[in-house]
């Protein structure tokens, strides 16, 4: 490409945004690591459009660093991703939770008497129930498109053809520009090529202590591998929820292997 | 006797019969009529409850047919073509209205005639109070009748009497043209004497149209030539929306339902529809809600015209934005669930509502969003037992292996897959509801349950060993956990 079309300055920014958004290995590759940009351990992550972070948003790209597209790859019949996406998108704004058919019958609709246990109003909850990829992706840009919501969900069940590069950058790309945060949460999905500002992989982890029984399933724990990210270090953490403050913490994990399950090292994935 | 503030002075409104017997006239000044008899009882008039009870009587009078209207201040007009014959036939519809009226404490003259002017005429200056007019006899009816039955102003009836012609049939028996001629310069209605003949005689026609019926709220567009494009189409229903918008905005309405329909050249029509959850007049938030659909409209060999009607429509008041530039999140929120209707249907947008139900799946049902309804309280905290965060759409079958009989589940089959359960929590009974469901309905005990992995589900076993309704307890997955 560089020897054969001479580029002009503008397309040739317009080349870097584009590689710059899509994460490209090859990019990646050639860009120093950032130390600042690594989640420190023990460190708490803010929920995405959270005032805090909206202060110290960081214009890159003309694109304003809070609001974006993340994608969460999670097996059908693990709620873990469920809960990590809310645990992770502000609290007490409406929000917008498209499902496609097979999202909601292989692993269920959100449960609106549970949801204030993560901050989400129901009251203030709207469902769709698309039939297919295509209109979940429509409705997800629709959802970002109206200024009062506080969140967009879109659950995709496998990897349909409509969902491909071109309609997650279309996704975050309007998420950046209306400042409201999606996530796309993806069931027995490929991770494949995306614009995705972050993707993880959210798997359960056995839970923290009860309180009070010891035999009881206490406060949920998560597995969070964060194996593609544009501003921040791929990794591998423990992820624990908040409920009084309505936060979400991410330790490091388990360096012990008698403790951390099998498949816990950082993949590299493309 | 009533009386009303005048120009100078109070004037007698209206009298009753006795002040009438004493010749009180209405109109008069009410000191003049004090004087004359000074023992004289004032009440004032309240015109407004006038003006209020006489249409609510009018709608009462729609008893007889649909067409119905306030007359001046003290009568009523009703269109009763092709409806009399419901009431046996027009005397026994007067004999009947005569009635209903004497029932409500009310004295009525009531007439029948061809005409409006004719029937008026009749109503308040015939000499029988109840009367039937044939279209034949009309002209004989009329004719002893004084000027003022035409229905002129005061001026035109002066003006007549000093010319000599004091009844309705000298006017009639004046030459058509020298009448004319006469009165050329005068356009208005209640002072031209030959067209209210007209309009009395039935050679004009005078259409009686009802108060209350509000006038449709529809653009119109017509084409020069048939459009056949459905590309066309975009720019017309901006034409439109604009229009029928600048309409709403005058009449304070605001668009529940809106019906774009394209008349086709060959006589057929298509039609496409589009709804809003709560009214609004902003055009370009109704034009989105007819994006992608402009293509269902037929068009055939062409469409020569299109209208757009809001079909259903509520007053909305003039909004104001606020001044920082906050957006309204309701406004916001029901302009997003409209266009996600109008793309996907009613039944695929929905809100969570809570009901009063313990069955966890009958506790919490889906409404279509955007709508308004009560909020059944429940006695559940919000603190209570932890429901999980999903719910499955019917709760699956699954095998479950017991440690101890009756204890905790010690492992679940679940699709086909083993979870060997380190965690639980458990049981919460759940009886079932014996008014909504049938005797063979068992109770449900509700486990927490978690796997060697960390994956938390909810489950439940429906029944117990021997409660004799139906046989061994089986076991379901109904949620999932974070």
């Amino acid at each position: 490409m560089n020897g054969r079309f001479r580029t002009s300055a503008p397309a040739k920014a317009l080349l870097t945004r584009l590689r710059a958004v899509s994460g490209g290995a090859a990019e990646r590759a050639h860009r120093p690591p950032k130390a600042g940009h690594a989640l420190e351990t023990g460190q708490a992550l803010e929920p995405a459009g959270s005032p805090a972070r909206t202060e110290r948003a960081v214009e890159r790209d003309g694109l304003p660093a809070d609001a974006h597209l993340d994608e969460i790859f999670a097996a059908p019949r693990d709620g873990a991703a469920t809960g990590f996406a809310l645990a992770h998108l502000p609290a007490g704004r409406p929000i917008l939770w498209v499902q496609d058919r097979m999202a909601a019958l292989e692993t269920g609709r959100p449960h609106g008497r549970a949801l204030h246990r993560f901050g989400v109003d129901p009251d203030r909850l709207v469902m769709v129930c698309a039939r297919d990829a295509r209109d979940v992706l429509w409705a997800m840009e629709e959802g970002l498109g109206c200024a009062s919501m506080g969140a967009v969900i879109g659950e995709v069940w496998g990897d349909p053809a409509a969902l491909d590069f071109t309609a997650t950058r279309r996704l975050a790309m309007r998420a950046a520009r209306s400042g409201t945060a999606a996530v796309l949460i993806r069931f027995a999905a490929q991770a494949n090529l995306s614009a995705a500002r972050r993707r993880w992989r959210i798997a359960a982890r056995p839970s923290f202590a009860h309180p009070y029984d010891p035999r009881a399933p206490g406060p949920p724990r998560w597995r969070a591998e964060l194996f593609r990210a544009r501003d921040l270090q791929p990794g591998l953490w423990e992820a624990g929820y908040d409920a009084k403050t309505h936060r979400l913490d991410l330790s490091a994990a388990l360096s012990d292997p008698e403790l951390a399950p099998p498949d816990a090292r950082p993949r590299r994935a493309g | 006797m009533l009386a009303r503030e005048g120009a100078h002075g109070r004037l007698v409104h209206d009298v009753n019969g006795a002040a009438a017997r004493a010749a009180i006239t209405r109109g008069a000044r009410l000191t003049d009529m004090k004087a004359l008899v000074p023992s004289l009882h004032v009440v004032d008039a309240d015109m407004a409850a006038d003006a209020a009870r006489l249409s609510a009587l009018a709608r009462w009078a729609q008893r007889w047919c649909p067409w119905t209207r306030v007359d001046d201040a003290d009568g009523l007009m009703l269109e009763t073509t092709g409806s009399d014959h419901l009431w046996g036939g027009e005397a026994a519809m007067l004999a009947q209205m005569r009635r209903a009226f004497a029932g409500l404490d009310l004295t009525a003259r009531v007439t029948v005639a061809p005409t409006l002017g004719a029937a008026w005429a009749l109503a308040r200056f015939g000499a029988c109070p109840r009367e039937l007019c044939g279209p034949d006899d009309l002209a004989e009816r009329l004719g002893p009748l004084p000027v003022a039955a035409l229905r002129l102003d005061a001026d035109t009836v002066l003006l007549l009497k000093r010319l000599g012609l004091k009844t309705v049939g000298a006017v009639a028996g004046v030459p058509r043209t020298a009448l004319a001629r006469r009165f050329r310069h005068r356009n208005e209605l209640p002072s031209n004497p030959p067209l209210r003949l007209d309009q009395a005689f039935g050679r004009l026609a005078e259409p009686l149209m009802p108060d209350d019926l509000p006038a449709p709220v529809r653009a119109l567009a017509r084409f020069a030539e048939p459009v056949t494009e459905t590309e066309a189409i975009g720019p017309v229903l901006d034409r439109l929306l604009d229009d029928l918008t600048g309409q709403m905005d005058t009449r304070q309405l605001g668009a529940r339902r809106l019906l774009l329909t394209g008349y086709r050249a060959d006589g057929g029509s298509s039609s496409v529809e589009a709804a809003t959850s709560r009214p609004s007049r902003d055009p370009a938030h109704l034009r989105r809600l007819f994006r992608d659909r402009l293509e269902r409209i037929d068009t055939g060999f062409g469409l020569d015209a299109m209208t757009l009607d809001a079909v259903v429509h509520e007053a909305l008041g003039a909004a104001q934005q606020a001044l920082v530039g906050a957006a309204d999140e309701s406004i916001d929120l029901a302009r997003l669930i409209d266009r996600l209707v109008a793309r996907l249907g009613p039944g695929a947008v929905l809100r969570p509502v809570a009901r009063d139900s313990h069955v966890p799946e009958r506790a919490e049902g889906l409404a279509p969003a955007g709508t308004q309804c009560v909020i059944v309280p429940t006695g559940e905290t919000a603190d209570g037992v932890p429901r999980p965060l999903r719910l499955l759409v019917r709760p699956e079958e699954a095998q479950v292996l017991y440690a101890v009989p009756d204890g905790p589940p010690a492992q679940l089959v679940w699709r086909r897959q083993t979870h060997r359960i380190v965690r639980s929590q458990g049981p919460e009974r759940i009886a079932p509801e014996w008014w909504r469901e049938k005797s063979t309905a068992r109770l449900r005990d509700y486990y927490r349950v978690e796997d060697a992995e960390g994956r938390r589900y909810w489950i439940f076993r429906e029944g117990l060993p021997g409660d004799g309704r139906g046989g061994p307890p089986r076991w379901f997955v109904h949620g999932l956990d974070a």
